[in-house]
């Protein structure tokens, strides 16, 4: 399938009668939506490892990534403590059984072989795929690894970008500025060969190896993703970000971050994904470890825009991914906000474990579900220090024939004297075929804590919509605004640029869910 | 499925204590539930449901030695006038109890018709419990349906004129009874049953309620004092058209208490309410463990669930709401909250929704805290002595369970039991 093959939605709504009084505006805003935007994929030349999972596909990963010998140990440790696991079936998601050794573990572009040494010795291909993603040119010369790239100028708001295309980091743009501040920021396997105390000192700290299934899994084959360290002090003078792309097809998307906020210093993460249209499911287990010491503060903002399957359920990602924070020394903070629209099955439960006093964790998450999407998502939030706070906002949306599943867990540890939880989970439901469901753990082992939590299920509201009908908008918009209404609380714990196309997902995600 | 060999071996060793009857109405509903049994396997530690409360004291073959507790208090529901049903042990005690005749009720026991071949319960017995084992297991519930020695049936055609009250009385200290009741209420019929008393050591209880179109059944149950009593209750209800079901429980005291309360709303414009209020000192485990099922359209449900904790108690929260497709203008409410009175005790719990029809309303609210300082300082500062002052916050704590049920002097009863405690206790 080519990119610009025609999508049968398409089809679909030029071949239907268009109704009287409904203007071309709206048949042409409801067929653009019909599609997902970054359903195309790039006919790039690839270099593949063979199909399937074995101690040799996990040595080769590490051999491509030129890793020590250390980490090679580490990865095939991990493999054998998979082969122990068994995948989990808590969760409230249905998929055909998935076969582990129908996957590419490794790909990746064929012309990263040797870094191309201007714009013009770049595959266009490869330049033309950041183009439609949306990456500013400066910083698609930078991710396609032209040299001296970062010597050029560059005009507004400027927002550091790691790039994995497949299984690859394909490039990190303004590594020189941020390394004037002391920021390291580059793609992991680069940063298990410069930085090996800094790598073997926190991988794995947080999320152990065999901490589960997918996490184990990711251990032993991801062959990229993103590594910060900020220096003690040290607010990192840009917002850092990664964009993740799954192109190749039956390959499986394995990547790792590792983000290290030492005393004191602050830094704000965003995370992008999207991938293209394809008939069969692909898989995607990521791992994101952050430890956050004394005093500091990570913001981690993720808009997750996988492609969620067609309208029928066909295709889309397989989302397995962990994630966790460990707030490790006294009055550190984490907030953890996500935006899940996209994938065909989501599993996802970014965590905070506060263990030093004081420390502060935070959770804002809209989960959308439309077609055939399942999502069960949540978040842990283990107190073990003194003081310790935290808060979660889950706003639940779902539409057509979807699940939606907010999972979570408040734990009070009795030495966590003086803590406080709030808890707010609101689902909406469009549609009666639908489903919203909330699965909240909490568990308060001393008495001086507080534990709050409320949850609510509705349906989005007759007299709103009513409202807005009689102002003149049409259904979708009506409900666009009010959803958007719903879940405004979440949407402002976003930083502005993600804040804005957050908006726009919830309003696509949703077309075609009314009437 | 075969069971893992460890749950297979519990199971087993449990089941070779216990012998199944062979003839009767109700021979084949108890092979099924002993298939049932064998299927499930019995409760372990590691499974989810049982996440909260350790199930092996309820599912080893022997009886831990509960000692027989004299409270010295006045018996439940003295003042009440009610036709009372003793079992003593779980044996029934026909000198204790009343004549079972009343007008608008036919009341058997289960022991004296097993024999027969034809009896109305034989529809019933087994078949809400079957029900209720689906998308959860609950393998006491059906170990009880294969092995109940006793307990009655209830046919409830009218109304009549006084509650039914059973009163379970401990008096062995090693003893281990199984007792399971039908009660059928029918069209336009209502009933108030009530249930008292600590029953054994160990004691297993299964009981199953139909509820027919536009009927009621009131229910207040006040679990017994005895420290060291264990016990596994059950109650299946299946509610048809406008009909209602209240349900009110108090446990005071019990090393292990777990109530599991399985409703399903089938008629439309139903109404049920399940309250309970506990207060635990000490080595008390009590666990509350509901499910509703909403599958007819304009019902309502309601939880409300008050724990009071001190000395190291657990309080265990299980709650679920389940709204099927089509179940549309569902109404459900859902509130658990605990109030710990010092740093040892601890609430655990999983308030559940489960929704599948858009147009609903649910919600549902969990808190956990101590005494509110502000509250204390105001009665303080009123002149009222520190102790009063939390006894009468911790009262107020309790209300909203409290005034869930409708009869005043069932409730009067209640909270003079509750203010009995917390001057004992505080």
């Amino acid at each position: 399938m080519t990119a610009l093959d025609q999508h049968p939605a398409d089809a679909k709504i030029k071949d239907a009668d268009v109704k009287d009084g409904v203007d071309q505006e709206t048949v042409d805003a409801v067929r653009e939506i019909g599609t997902y935007k970054y359903g195309w994929n790039t006919d790039i030349e690839m270099e593949y490892a063979p199909k399937g999972l074995t101690p040799d596909i996990v040595r080769l990963i590490s051999e491509k990534n030129e890793e020590p010998q250390w980490m090679t140990d580490w990865r095939l440790a991990a493999y054998e403590r998979w082969l122990q696991k068994e995948e989990p079936d808590w969760a409230m998601v249905d998929y055909p059984e998935i076969d582990f050794q129908d996957q590419y573990y490794y790909a990746r572009p064929k012309s990263m072989e040797t870094k191309p040494k201007s714009l013009d010795e770049v595959d266009p291909k490869l330049l033309a795929t950041y183009e439609k993603l949306g990456i500013p040119l400066k910083e698609q010369m930078i991710l396609a690894g032209v040299e001296g790239a970062e010597d050029a100028p560059a005009d507004g708001r400027k927002v550091a970008v790691d790039a994995v295309f497949d299984s690859v980091s394909v490039g990190t743009t303004f590594q020189k500025e941020l390394q004037k501040a002391g920021v390291i920021f580059c793609s992991i396997s680069e940063a298990i060969r410069e930085h090996p105390e800094l790598v073997k000192k926190y991988l794995g700290s947080v999320v152990p190896v065999s901490d589960n299934f997918y996490a184990t899994l990711n251990s032993a084959v991801f062959s990229d993703g993103s590594f910060v360290y900020v220096p003690p002090g040290v607010r990192c003078p840009m917002e850092l970000s990664t964009y993740f792309r799954i192109n190749a097809e039956n390959t499986g998307q394995f990547e790792r971050t590792l983000i290290i906020a030492d005393k004191g210093s602050y830094v704000s993460y965003l995370e992008g994904c999207t991938a293209p249209q394809r008939d069969t499911s692909q898989l995607h287990a990521a791992v994101v470890e952050i430890i956050i010491e004394e005093d500091a503060e990570v913001k981690y903002s993720t808009v997750q825009n996988w492609f969620p399957g067609d309208e029928n359920g066909k295709g889309g990602i397989y989302n397995f991914v962990t994630k966790r924070a460990d707030c490790r020394g006294d009055r550190a903070k984490v907030m953890w906000t996500q935006v899940e629209t996209g994938s065909a099955v989501t599993w996802k439960y970014p965590s905070c474990i506060l263990r030093g006093d004081d420390s502060q964790g935070e959770f804002y998450s809209i989960a959308i579900t439309n077609n055939h999407q399942q999502a069960d998502t949540g978040t842990k939030m283990v107190h073990l220090g003194k003081n310790t706070r935290s808060r979660i906002v889950s706003k639940g949306i779902s539409a057509g024939f979807a699940q939606n599943t907010y999972r979570g867990l408040v734990s009070m540890h009795p030495k966590a004297m003086n803590s406080r939880n709030y808890t707010q989970c609101d689902s909406l439901l469009i549609g009666d075929k639908c489903g919203a469901h909330t699965v909240p753990y909490i568990e308060v082992k001393n008495n001086s804590s507080r534990v709050e939590h409320e949850a609510t299920t509705s349906k989005v509201d007759d007299d709103q919509m009513f409202y807005c009908r009689q102002r003149g908008m049409d259904e979708e918009e009506a409900v666009a605004l009010i959803v958007n209404g719903f879940a405004k609380e979440v949407l402002q714990a976003l930083p502005m640029e993600f804040a804005m196309e957050a908006q726009q997902l919830v309003a696509i995600s949703l077309e075609g869910s009314v009437g | 499925m075969a069971l893992p060999q460890t749950k297979h071996d519990t199971t087993e060793a449990r089941l070779a204590t216990l012998s199944l009857p062979e003839s009767g109405w109700s021979a084949p509903a108890r092979r099924a539930a002993l298939a049932r049994v064998r299927e499930m396997g019995l409760p372990a530690a590691r499974d989810e449901y049982w996440k909260f409360t350790r199930p092996d004291t309820l599912t080893r073959p022997d009886v831990i030695e509960a000692a027989v507790f004299d409270s010295g208090e006045p018996p439940f529901f003295n003042e009440i006038d009610t036709l009372k049903v003793v079992f003593v042990d779980g044996v029934f005690d026909a000198d204790a109890s009343d004549d079972l005749s009343l007008e608008g009720v036919s009341i058997e026991r289960l022991a004296d018709v097993a024999g027969t071949d034809i009896h109305w319960a034989k529809d019933l017995y087994g078949t809400l419990e079957t029900n209720g084992q689906d998308p959860v297991a609950r393998p006491l519930a059906a170990l009880n349906t294969a092995f109940a020695t006793d307990g009655l049936l209830i046919h409830v055609t009218g109304k009549p004129s006084k509650p039914i009250q059973l009163t379970y009385s401990h008096a062995d200290t090693r003893s281990d009874a199984i007792l399971h009741h039908v009660v059928k209420v029918e069209a336009g019929a209502e009933v108030t049953i009530l249930e008292n008393g600590p029953a054994a050591a160990r004691f297993n209880k299964c009981t199953e309620i139909d509820i027919a179109d536009g009927a009621a059944l009131h229910h207040v149950r006040a679990q017994g004092r005895d420290h060291e009593r264990r016990a596994a209750t059950h109650m299946f209800t299946r509610l048809g058209e406008k009909s209602t079901y209240k349900s009110f429980t108090l446990t005071v005291n019990g090393v292990m208490t777990r109530n599991e309360q399985v409703l399903e709303l089938t008629g439309d414009e139903a109404i049920a309410h399940v309250a309970g209020a506990c207060v635990g000192d000490g080595d008390f485990h009590h666990d509350d463990t509901v499910f509703i099922t909403h599958d007819a359209v304009d019902c309502e449900s309601r939880q409300v669930f008050k724990k009071v904790l001190k000395n190291g108690a657990t309080g265990v929260f299980q709650g679920k709401i389940l709204v099927k497709p089509g179940a549309q203008k569902t109404d459900g409410y859902q509130i658990s909250q605990s109030l710990l009175l010092d740093g040892d005790s601890q609430f655990l719990a999983k308030p559940e929704l489960e929704i599948y029809a858009d147009d609903v309303a649910c919600s549902h609210g969990s808190t956990s805290g101590a005494i509110d300082e502000e509250g204390l300082f105001y009665l303080r500062s009123r002149g009222v002595p520190e102790r009063d002052a939390t006894n009468l916050l911790t009262l107020a704590f309790l209300a909203e369970a409290v005034d869930e049920i409708e009869d005043q002097a069932l409730a009067d009863e209640i909270v003079s039991r509750l203010e009995g405690w917390l001057t004992r206790h505080g």
